[in-house]
């Protein structure tokens, strides 16, 4: 095969890769953008903390359990992140934002920030403000199809991801909690008039948000084999793109936004220079709010007051 | 009276950081046009800043063009690149622009990194040229000399000292006048100020592109006082930081800007033993002040309704 389609086709698999991480991270924005309005600033960093969960669980099994299978480490390290984040989610929301329920949009996204930057510097304060190296837990080896090949890893965060959007999409359609959230996210009054307490699904919101948010910081420290308590920020940024690329509010939206930036990135990082490959992002932000604003798959959004 | 502080501290450290200071009280006051004025919020406003250094270095050193003069050039092409970004984003929504100011200052960190040609890379632009300026001399006849304001903070902080009062008091009129009210009743009811004829998108603009021209302005002095530009002293922190001291301040009010600036600017001096955990007091006390004091140390009444008014259902 030419070098040059396996070059495409390579890159396109690495912007896959971290399109599914940047999908996992933009479903939180959009689910409490939906429910509040709010753009979560912090999300980014819970995304990090996740990561950073994942490595302690790494060294809690290596140094409990020695010697068990790297499946079960694996099951652990994603567990107990996700649930470390899921509390974290809940306490952001309870103790930053429950406050503000009635306050104007700036005074929450202004204590978003301020979230962000306690997370980020408490992270550094407990870590070290050092790259943590990711012990390699998942085997290295590659498979090859055709000119192609795919890493464990690689593998594993496509059927981990792919598999939690169809249960968000399941769990939003079918479930009890689901459907309170659409209805919130419709209509606070009105959902609260039919006996749906908009505190918990808040609550809910959050916690269903940030477990996939460190889901995807686990898979992406496994990935790149490292991680930094500033990661949080840029990937969060660009999580946001995709969810705004996606149109905000909308969960296939965010899902969608979010593999096909993580793909112009590869794509961009390939064929034009990786040294820019973190403005790409930017750019297409840029560009879908001067031209689609809604984003491909959003409804109208225009200002309201 | 604070023009007589460095008769009364001859420490050449503390004028230095009372300059320092002096820089954060520009960039506070114009980032309140935007966040406490207009009532939208920019994340990115260090690019705007940086932006200035950047025009002002580079001018200095390919074409040797005096301070005086870079000055406003600085300014004016901060205010356009304040201008470009500000429409995509102003014209969909508030909180759109926080986002879009935010990827814009990380691209213009990118850029000052990777642009090594022009920008020199992460090593930046040395030798930027002092301000100079005529001064009256004796040598036996009464003349005037053109004299480098050299190494000493003290030209510097006497000429943010002016700069200082000039915004002020070009802000203090601009609030009073037709554009400022229009801004306010904007930021109260856009509906309604739209409604009774206000030209929403342009208003806003122009209040996104006054602050990027001060910013513009603080980033030229920074310049000439450093000589050096590096892309790194324009971080995201460096943004919010600025926001902090707009919201500590507070919102709306020129003087609690420059008040937040202040207590901000000096605080790293007073935390010295804590400086690992100023960041972390920072996130801390932009959460609290959020919560229980949502207009600020000196917030007007104006915005304090506007702050604690509810949320309005449906958006």
């Amino acid at each position: 095969m030419s070098a040059a389609l396996n070059l495409f086709l390579n890159q396109l698999l690495n912007g896959l890769t971290i399109g599914m991480v940047y999908a996992l991270i933009a479903l939180g924005y959009t689910m409490v953008y939906g429910v509040i309005g709010l753009i979560n600033f912090a999300h980014g960093e819970v995304f990090m903390v996740g990561a950073y969960l994942a490595l302690t669980a790494i060294w809690l099994a290596a140094s409990f359990f020695p010697g068990i299978p790297f499946g079960l480490t694996l099951l652990f390290l994603i567990l107990f992140s996700m649930a470390g984040a899921s509390i974290l989610g809940a306490l952001i929301e309870k103790i930053a934002y429950r406050p503000l329920r009635r306050s104007p949009k700036l005074t929450a996204l202004i204590t978003s920030i301020g979230v962000s930057f306690f997370l980020q510097n408490a992270v550094m304060l407990i870590y070290g403000s050092k790259e943590q190296s990711i012990p390699d837990i998942v085997p290295m080896t590659r498979l090859k199809i055709g000119a192609i090949s795919v890493s464990l890893i690689q593998i594993l965060i496509f059927s981990v991801s792919i598999g939690l959007m169809f249960f968000l999409t399941w769990f939003v359609k079918n479930t009890k909690t689901g459907k309170a959230m659409r209805a919130v996210s419709e209509n606070p009054e009105a959902a609260q008039l039919v006996g749906i307490s908009p505190n918990r699904i808040i609550a809910a919101t959050f916690i269903l948000g940030s477990a996939l948010a460190a889901v995807g910081g686990s898979l992406f420290a496994l990935n790149y084999g490292s991680i930094n308590f500033h990661d949080g920020y840029l990937a969060g940024l660009k999580a946001f793109t995709a969810a705004v690329f996606g149109g905000i509010g909308s969960i296939p939206g965010a899902m969608v936004g979010g593999i096909l930036l993580g793909v112009f990135e590869g794509l961009g990082a390939g064929y034009i220079s990786s040294e820019w490959k973190d403005v790409f992002a930017f750019l297409l932000l840029g560009a879908v709010l001067l031209f689609k604003p809604s984003g491909i798959m959003g409804n109208n959004v225009s200002e309201k007051v | 009276m604070l023009a007589l502080f460095p008769l009364l501290d001859r420490n050449a450290y503390h004028l230095d950081l009372a300059t320092g200071v002096g820089i954060y009280v520009i960039l506070a006051m114009g980032l309140n046009v935007v966040v406490g004025f207009a009532g939208l919020l920019n994340l990115g406003y260090a690019a705007f800043f940086a932006i200035g250094a950047y025009v002002y270095a580079l001018l200095s050193l390919h074409a040797h063009t005096p301070f005086w003069i870079g000055l406003p050039i600085s300014g004016v092409v901060a205010m356009g690149f304040g201008f470009v970004i500000g429409l995509p984003a102003i014209r969909v929504r508030g909180d759109y622009l926080a986002i879009t100011t935010l990827g814009f200052g990380e691209i213009v960190r990118i850029a000052f990194n990777n642009l090594s040609a022009w920008t020199g890379g992460p090593n930046g632009l040395l030798g930027i040229e002092r301000p100079k300026i005529w001064a009256p001399t004796w040598k036996g006849h009464f003349g005037f000399e053109l004299i480098s304001f050299g190494v000493s903070a003290l030209p510097y902080f006497y000429l943010v000292l002016v700069l200082i009062a000039v915004i002020a008091f070009f802000l203090f009129r601009l609030m009073d006048s037709k554009f400022g009210r229009a801004l306010v009743a904007i930021r109260e009811d856009e509906l309604a100020a739209s409604c009774m004829g206000i030209p929403v998108v342009q208003i806003k603009l122009c209040a996104f592109g006054i602050s990027s021209f001060i910013a513009g302005l603080a980033g030229c002095v920074f310049a000439a006082k450093q000589t050096i530009v590096t892309p790194d002293s324009f971080d995201f922190i460096l943004s919010v930081l600025i926001l902090a001291m707009v919201v500590l301040g507070g919102m709306g009010n020129i003087w609690g800007a420059a008040l937040g600036a202040v207590v901000l600017g000096f605080l790293p001096e007073i935390l010295r033993e804590f400086a690992a955990y100023r960041m972390l007091i920072f996130g801390v006390l932009m959460i609290l002040v959020m919560i229980f004091r949502p207009q600020g140390i000196l917030g007007g009444q104006l915005i304090r309704r506007e702050l604690t008014r509810p949320i309005k259902e449906g958006s």
